[in-house]
């Protein structure tokens, strides 16, 4: 079966992120004055062919910890869609 | 010793380097392709600067699967020498080789200039021949070079000194002016616990020759030739 898995992959909290900062910048000068907080990440999707939703869950998160995410600047999360 | 330089797509230093060791420091050097295993018995492999695999999805992030990084990393690992410059110390940092991260400049800019550094452990051999007192001017040229660890990283740093180098003013003082992209601490390079995997932002094969303007980058060529 084809799952499509949809990523995202964003700074850790604790770090400060300067493209974030930059477009929240830009936001208040648009005149947005209340936004707050813009952080920037990345969004990922990708098909796996997998016996089970499980089993792409597991090849997904792989991808995430080796690859996809740097875990010691940057936190991920999926789904999993069939 | 045989120097080896790995050439990834996008690495734009692997000239400089060979150029420095070979042709300054009459050295053997060879050019090692990232899709071969073999590291021809090299006995320092470099991983120079660039933007290996276009910089995508985050620097060094993809070289680091490259075939020759098995070799590279399975050497290190057993105690051979490796050094990563710019894009290189972020494949190394990305590989596990180095501790901590490599993230945006605060400045969120790329910056090319001349900085300054100072020698923070002397107990390495890229650094044993050094003067501690003095502030090398090395050039730097990176968009993301803020070095970051977490706390317990940081520590474990400092207490197996393993701090190559703080970026300073002109007279070695280290100062958050003297910071060019934000890096924690003033950190511009590392080693590993090993004392054998060197990672550095800034560029002394850059400033190895009298053309070049700058000589303040032989004296850590010269170190590990010495």
């Amino acid at each position: 079966m084809k799952f499509q898995a949809k990523i995202n992959v964003m700074p850790q909290q604790e770090i400060l992120d300067p493209q974030g900062k930059a477009v929240g910048l830009g936001l208040k000068q648009m005149g947005m004055e209340n936004v707050t907080g813009v952080r920037i990440g990345k969004h990922i999707t990708m098909e796996v062919e997998a016996e089970s939703k499980e089993a792409a869950a597991k090849q997904v998160e792989q991808a995430c910890q080796k690859l996809l995410a740097n875990l010691i600047m940057e936190q991920y999360s999926y789904e999993i869609l069939s | 010793m045989k120097y080896g330089v790995v050439v990834f797509p996008g690495s734009n230093c692997d000239d400089d380097m060979i150029f420095t060791l070979s042709d300054v420091m009459q050295q053997p050097a060879v050019k090692l392709w990232h899709k071969d295993t073999d590291l021809q018995n090299c006995d320092f492999i470099f991983l120079p600067g660039g933007f290996s695999y276009g910089d995508y999805l985050r620097c060094g992030a993809i070289a680091r699967f490259s075939p020759i990084m098995e070799s590279v990393v399975a050497h290190g690992k057993k105690g051979g020498y490796v050094m990563g410059i710019c894009n290189g110390f972020q494949i190394l940092v990305e590989s596990g080789l180095l501790d901590g991260a490599l993230l945006r400049n605060d400045n969120r800019k790329y910056v090319c200039k001349n900085v300054f550094l100072k020698t923070v452990t002397s107990k390495t051999a890229l650094t044993h021949s050094l003067d501690s007192q003095k502030a090398y001017q090395i050039p730097m040229a990176h968009g993301e070079g803020r070095y970051y660890a977490s706390a317990d990283t940081l520590k474990k740093l400092h207490d197996n000194d393993q701090i190559l180098f703080k970026y300073c003013d002109s007279e070695g003082k280290i100062t958050e002016n003297s910071n060019p992209n934000g890096s924690l601490e003033n950190i511009a390079g590392i080693c590993n616990q090993g004392r054998n995997v060197f990672g550095m932002m800034p560029h002394p094969e850059r400033a190895a020759q009298e053309m070049f303007g700058n000589t303040d980058g032989r004296p850590f060529f010269e170190a590990l030739i010495a």
